[in-house]
């Protein structure tokens, strides 16, 4: 959608080609696809409004006039400010030299505070820390329990009162114990609340006052639209924020919230949550964001989870494979289980850029993750010997294995014959770089 | 970077106020022109309504305007509005099917749009109405959503069925509809985990349960509500479009409207996919919920 961007303002630019010099009329027209984008994007109307205005005046001012690629001109002075705006990462915490520190995380209902507390109490605890939960959302049904059960999963320890005492009293008796234990942070889950509610409002108030926290942090779902700039403003207003997490970034949601929330706040976004499981948080990255609001896809964290989940040791080996043109069906399913467990077919479809469109409008068949399943299925239903040597494989031999994969014989052919074409063509690669003196490939991306 | 976001925090935080003063000052003036169709578009996008259908609300009100003589920008505002409540009346809420017996309504939506706390409100609605009503557990994913439900359930007098914690969903909504049969109970609401549309395999989940009440009712469920977060942003006809290809959402809650979002994506909603809203959610307590009306709705979008 980048490239969608970059193609639209391209076309802006093509139709007025041939008439001699653009206007600023024609940087205009460009501009309000900009804006479209920003506005789908869910970046608040008058954060859209400014930020155009000041690309305007950029774009106006350099030469994007003369470029001949003024559309790239375009989108690159866009990206430039988005980042600007963004800002830079702060993906940690100021720890108090005097623990324990006390981390407070507020929100409004929903936005997954409750998670976020126990994924970054998962974080601290990685990173050598040892965190206190403290349970101070007496308001929704069964919230201490949800804690609770969280830091049971994850062994760390939970402090809390029940439903019956006051938040303000529950977090000063939290901090306490975190002291006694020794434990160097506390991590204080607090009700979700409407920005406009006094009463609760008030309640975050005291509870800042009486406890003086190193951190306050915003939780804010990755989905909220134009609303997001008065929540987060008030919540900044009366409790002043030290940091956002952006929650539910594994959806897709394009994050436009966030610029509009850094726009009003100036406050840095610290984490993003990515997922359900608690360790689902992730450092952020403003050119990352920047991308996806323009609707970019994100390679380089594509990139990051395939070498996370690939083994250096075997990647040189597969490498060496490749080069000698030696790989098997074995090999071929042990790279299947690497991209499998880089996350599902469709996401990671998501970050490549230009195929999220392409992505969404495959059928959901497609991208089933239940295909890969059937190729191991097929693999798995060879023997040794076939797994290393596929031309052995007759019609006997190809009707037992369509039978014990419960598939048929023709799925079986297709796969041989997928993994022929792949072995040829292997061979061609390795030969071509043998004759360069042998460039190092990047041994597993290329099933991608 | 600090005196710059002063400055957008002051332009943004009063949008209502100098909105609403905007827009008495052009209505004073008396002229239909640019600064009110800006004016019109931004209180739209502002609600979420999303670039698309505020083009096309404004597109049909132009059309209209142009053949009205000498049109005033109240002739404007209050087409807008016609023209709002007609895409809301635009899909007709199907009529709940009484004749079901016991009623199935299935519950979903991405996490944290309150699903379970409107299940609750919902599970009131039907006893204020002297209606027997039973929830299925069958959130079994998220830590303490069961008893999150249970709780409800005592508060309004409905009964709970569950399992342990990773059951299988479809496991609790096949054994809740068996034992409402048994129990002579009218509806069945069943609660869902929350999951992002996204999900392959989650979204794979929520098709089986359908099709396990559809073992013991082939009519079931009867409702299948997707509950909508009025702060969600264009972000939601993308829930809206994915949820309903799985498993045919026949009506929307949109909730937290007691805050300051409007959830004008609901609009977006229904003028795209055709699903009509069904109900509003206004607050926390156990009767803050209510059927929905275009008219009051349109009133509180655009004042």
């Amino acid at each position: 959608m980048f490239e969608a961007l970059t193609t639209k303002l391209d076309a802006v630019f093509k139709k007025l080609a041939g008439r001699g010099r653009l206007s600023e009329k024609d940087v205009d027209d460009a501009l309000r696809e900009v804006r479209v984008a920003l506005l789908e994007a869910d970046v608040h109307f008058r954060v859209a409004r400014d930020f155009v205005a000041r690309v305007r005046e950029r774009a106006v001012g350099s030469d994007v006039l003369g470029s001949l690629t003024p559309g790239q001109q375009v989108v690159k002075i866009v990206h430039e400010e988005l980042l600007s705006v963004l800002g830079e990462g702060q993906p940690r915490l100021s720890l108090s030299p005097t623990p324990p520190t006390v981390v407070m995380l507020v929100g409004l209902q929903g936005s997954g505070k409750t998670t976020t507390a126990a994924k970054l109490a998962l974080h601290l605890r990685k990173g050598g820390q040892r965190p206190l939960l403290v349970a101070a959302d007496v308001y929704r049904p069964a919230a201490v329990e949800q804690l609770v059960t969280l830091g049971k999963q994850l062994d760390i320890p939970v402090y809390q009162q029940g439903i019956a005492a006051d938040p303000v009293e529950i977090v000063q008796n939290g901090i306490r114990r975190a002291r006694e234990q020794g434990n160097t942070v506390a991590l204080l889950d607090t009700a979700g609340r409407l920005h406009v509610d006094d009463e609760m409002m008030q309640e975050l108030v005291r509870i800042k006052e009486r406890i003086a926290p190193h951190e306050v942090l915003l939780v804010v779902d990755a989905m909220t639209g134009q609303d997001a700039v008065r929540a987060a403003g008030d919540f900044h207003q009366q409790v002043g924020l030290t940091g956002l997490i952006l929650s539910k970034m594994d959806g897709d949601a394009r994050g436009g919230a966030a610029l509009s929330v850094r726009a009003v706040t100036g406050v840095p976004v610290k984490f993003l949550g990515t997922g359900e499981k608690t360790d689902a948080l992730e450092p952020y990255h403003p050119d990352r964001l920047a991308s996806r609001i323009l609707g970019m896809g994100d390679v380089l964290t594509l990139i990051e989870k395939a070498q996370a989940q690939v083994d250096q040791a075997k990647a040189a080996e597969m490498e060496r494979k490749f080069r000698t043109a030696s790989f098997t069906l074995e090999d071929f399913l042990d790279q299947l289980q690497q991209v499998k467990q880089m996350g599902p077919l469709s996401q990671l479809l998501e970050m490549i850029p230009g195929m999220s469109r392409v992505a969404k409008n495959l059928p959901a068949s497609a991208l089933d993750d239940r295909q890969l399943k059937k190729v191991e299925a097929i693999i798995y239903s060879m023997t040794p010997l076939e797994r290393r040597r596929p031309d052995v494989i007759d019609g006997s031999r190809r009707r037992r294995i369509a039978a014990g994969s419960g598939t048929t014989p023709a799925d079986v052919n297709q796969l041989l014959n997928q993994f022929h074409q792949m072995q040829k063509m292997m061979k061609q690669y390795s030969q071509m770089l043998s004759g360069r003196g042998g460039r190092r490939l990047p041994g597993n991306m290329f099933r991608l | 970077m600090e005196e710059e976001a002063a400055k957008i925090r002051q332009a943004v935080a009063p949008t209502r106020q100098t909105w609403f003063s905007r827009m008495a000052q052009l209505f004073q003036r008396g002229q239909l022109d640019q600064a009110l169709w800006d004016a019109l578009e931004e209180a739209l996008i502002s609600a979420d309504v999303g670039v698309a259908t505020t083009e096309r609300l404004l597109e049909a009100v132009k059309a209209r305007v142009r053949q009205v003589d000498h049109p005033s920008p109240e002739d404007a505002h209050l087409a807008l509005k016609e023209e709002m409540v007609r895409t809301l009346e635009t899909p007709p809420a199907p009529p709940p099917e009484l004749s079901a017996c016991p009623r199935v309504v299935l519950v979903v939506g991405v996490n944290g749009v309150g699903k379970t706390t409107t299940i609750g409100k919902l599970a009131r609605h039907f006893r204020s109405q002297g209606q027997r009503v039973l929830l299925a557990a069958a959130d079994t994913f998220r830590a303490a959503a069961t008893e999150q439900l249970q709780l409800w359930g005592e508060r309004v007098g409905a009964e709970v069925v569950a399992h342990q914690p990773g059951a299988d969903p479809g496991a609790v909504a096949f054994d809740a509809l068996q034992a409402a049969r048994s129990r002579d109970v009218d509806v069945v609401i069943v609660d869902t985990a929350g999951r992002l549309h996204t999900k392959v395999n989650l979204m794979e989940e929520l098709k089986k349960v359908r099709r396990v009440l559809q073992r013991l009712d082939p009519q079931a469920p009867h409702e299948v509500l997707l509950v909508l977060d009025a702060t969600t942003g264009q972000n939601g006809l993308l829930q809206a479009r994915a949820f309903t290809e799985a498993v045919e959402v026949t009506g929307v809650i949109l909730t937290k409207l007691d805050g300051t979002a409007k959830g004008g994506i609901a609009l977006a909603i229904c003028a795209d996919l055709g699903l009509p809203l069904v109900f509003v959610g206004t607050g926390e307590t156990p009767e803050d919920l209510a059927p929905f009306d275009p008219a009051t709705y349109v009133d509180a979008l655009l004042p």
